[in-house]
């Protein structure tokens, strides 16, 4: 049972405790019956929150500090990992990791933002938040898996690339910008998954892809709701009308066709499940990959840029 | 105590430096009053501090392309507010008041026109439309200037000013980064040249996809050139920032720019450039 209760997990919360104390209780008396029920309510109740999330619930949910991470998802999902380091430029950032693995029988670059689960390691990781050198190394790892002719899955969960002084220093808008433009060109099969947040363009510095995908309890957007809240409302208060106006979940973006499919997850979403919720990921990625390596290098190249030219909507008065 | 407050009323130099009606423009940086027509003549610049006041389209394409080269493409097309976004007011009533109040129809214009006898595509953001920022429209646009670039084979120039992605469109706005990125690997494929000018403010959304994308990047003196405002950064730091952290002088040193050239050589300075390029 998760350790971190959101407000509204709480009634879920409570009922599972309960079950929890008639099970240390039927040693004694039999309680089967009782609980059985308790566990149907339980079940009933998981499924009626979870069908009526708000967005700003959503956002909650893709912050929740026991969802699984990039570095969880590759365990589970990948056999023999091998963590690769480094920009060759500058330095290793850790809030970006990479590595080749085995997906079933086929080696796969995978790449995703790493956050961590404490003080300790979130400092370590800098909370998912990427300085330069961070895409930079993804993109080594990108033209590494292009020689080599190797698919790359990509997974985004961060609050946003490291808005800090030396960011901006070692050039944090280029290193975006060179990822996006080179992303647009690898002759290799790139499949994207939002496993948590996809904060603006620190989540896009490693999200084109030719299929974009988003797991249920996920937010996309090009600005998180609290800061869209400051700038628009100017005050950080108006977070859940922002998280609305923004419309920023996986359903939202694969109406706006901007994504391609969503991810479900486990009910009583991915942190209550983790391997339930690997073993989902990585069925749609197995299915994606078949389909994106049946399509020529060029071929792919073209339908990528293709795919991202048509997003978008405005009028036009001849 | 009577002298007390006549010293404060004394101490009032400020407003003998109001502009007054119109025919005036402060500078912002050295506070020096200057007449519009000698402002206009010498480019929008400062004669006296050299400040490069922000300007929008029309002054550009008018320091930089000959004279009547111009002619505007897709200029009809306006934003559609796809999301329906509200916040303090709706984003509808926002685009049609600032088309109201600007005569332009998003942030930015695009078309063709001649430098020195020479063909160039050109597109000019303005900052004074939404903070210059880029949604869907600003997106398409300058994507359909790269392909009109490809299809007429000439040089690419986008001289941008621009707070980033537009909030309002929210992910379309966010897509426009790839969009445009796409459209420019395309261009450098096909071995056409592109050359990026940035202006004050280019910063966010903007400076992470076409702006730093230049085959060569060349900036107006001293303008605000970064991901993160300065702002944000100062905020994440929790100190002051350097001085001329995040402007043009100190972004070339850090070496994400070729030259920082001001206005008055920016027209010869891209046709020595394409000249080299073509």
């Amino acid at each position: 049972m998760p350790k971190v209760t959101l407000d509204f997990e709480k009634p879920i919360a409570q009922l599972e405790q309960k079950i929890e104390e008639m099970r240390k209780l039927s040693d004694n008396v039999d309680l089967s019956k009782e609980i059985t029920t308790l566990e149907k309510k339980v079940n009933q109740l998981q499924k009626d929150i979870f069908s009526n999330l708000t967005r700003w619930q959503k956002v909650q949910l893709a912050r929740h500090p026991e969802r699984p991470y990039t570095l969880d998802y590759i365990e589970m999902m990948t056999s023999d990992f091998v963590e690769l380091h480094g920009d060759r430029v500058f330095g290793d950032d850790k809030a970006i990791v990479g590595g080749f693995a085995k997906l079933e029988d086929e080696t796969v670059m995978f790449i995703g933002h790493q956050k961590g689960r404490d003080t300790k390691s979130n400092i370590y990781r800098n909370f998912g938040m990427p300085q330069p050198e961070g895409y930079r190394k993804a993109l080594r790892l990108m033209k590494l898996a292009a020689k080599f002719k190797k698919p790359i899955i990509t997974m985004l969960d961060t609050p946003g690339a490291y808005p800090g002084l030396e960011a901006e220093e070692r050039g944090q808008a280029e290193a975006i910008a060179r990822n996006i433009f080179e992303m647009c060109q690898l002759p290799v099969p790139i499949i994207v998954v939002v496993i948590g947040e996809g904060a603006s363009g620190g989540a896009l510095g490693i999200g084109v892809g030719d299929t974009m995908l988003m797991m249920e309890n996920t937010w996309y957007s090009v600005i998180a709701p609290e800061s869209c809240s400051s700038i628009l409302w100017k005050s950080w208060e108006y977070k859940e009308q922002a998280a609305e106006a923004l419309r920023l979940t996986a359903t939202d973006l694969v109406e706006q066709k901007i994504m391609d499919r969503i991810v479900p997850e486990p009910t009583g979403a991915a942190h209550s499940n983790p391997p339930e919720a690997a073993k989902i990921l990585k069925g749609v990625i197995l299915e994606e990959l078949q389909k994106l390596k049946k399509i020529k290098p060029e071929k792919l190249v073209e339908k990528r840029i293709e795919k991202f030219a048509v997003m978008g909507a405005w009028n036009e008065k001849q | 105590m009577a002298w007390f407050r006549r010293s404060k009323e004394n101490i009032s130099s400020q407003q003998k430096k109001d502009t007054p009606g119109g025919i005036w423009s402060k500078c912002d940086e050295c506070g020096e009053i200057i007449h519009k027509v000698a402002l206009e003549q010498n480019l929008w610049v400062c004669p006296k501090c050299n400040h490069h006041f922000r300007i929008g389209s029309k002054e550009y394409f008018s320091i930089l392309l000959d004279e009547k080269s111009f002619k505007e493409t897709d200029a009809n097309i306006t934003s559609k507010d796809p999301l329906n976004f509200v916040d303090t007011k709706p984003y509808k009533d926002r685009i049609k008041e600032t088309i109201r109040k600007t005569g332009l129809n998003d942030a930015v214009r695009t078309g063709t026109g001649k430098i020195y006898k020479q063909d160039v595509v050109i597109a000019c953001m303005d900052f004074g439309f939404i903070g210059g920022s880029m949604g869907a429209v600003v997106g398409e646009k300058i994507s359909r200037a790269i392909q009109k670039a490809l299809k007429m084979k000439k040089p690419l120039i986008i001289i941008s000013s621009s707070g980033g992605a537009r909030m309002m469109e929210a992910s379309y706005s966010l897509m426009q980064l790839a969009k445009t990125s796409g459209m420019l690997a395309k261009l450098s494929q096909a071995g056409i040249p592109y050359i990026s000018v940035l202006t004050d403010p280019t910063t966010g959304g903007v400076t992470a996809s076409f702006a730093m994308l230049g085959d060569v990047n060349i900036a107006e003196p001293n303008a605000l050139i970064g991901f993160a405002g300065p702002r944000v950064v100062k905020q994440t730091i929790g100190k002051d920032l350097p001085k001329g952290f995040q402007r043009s002088e100190f972004v070339m040193e850090k070496g994400f720019l070729d030259m920082v050239v001001h206005r008055k050589d920016l027209k010869t300075t891209l046709y020595r450039l394409l000249e080299m390029l073509g």
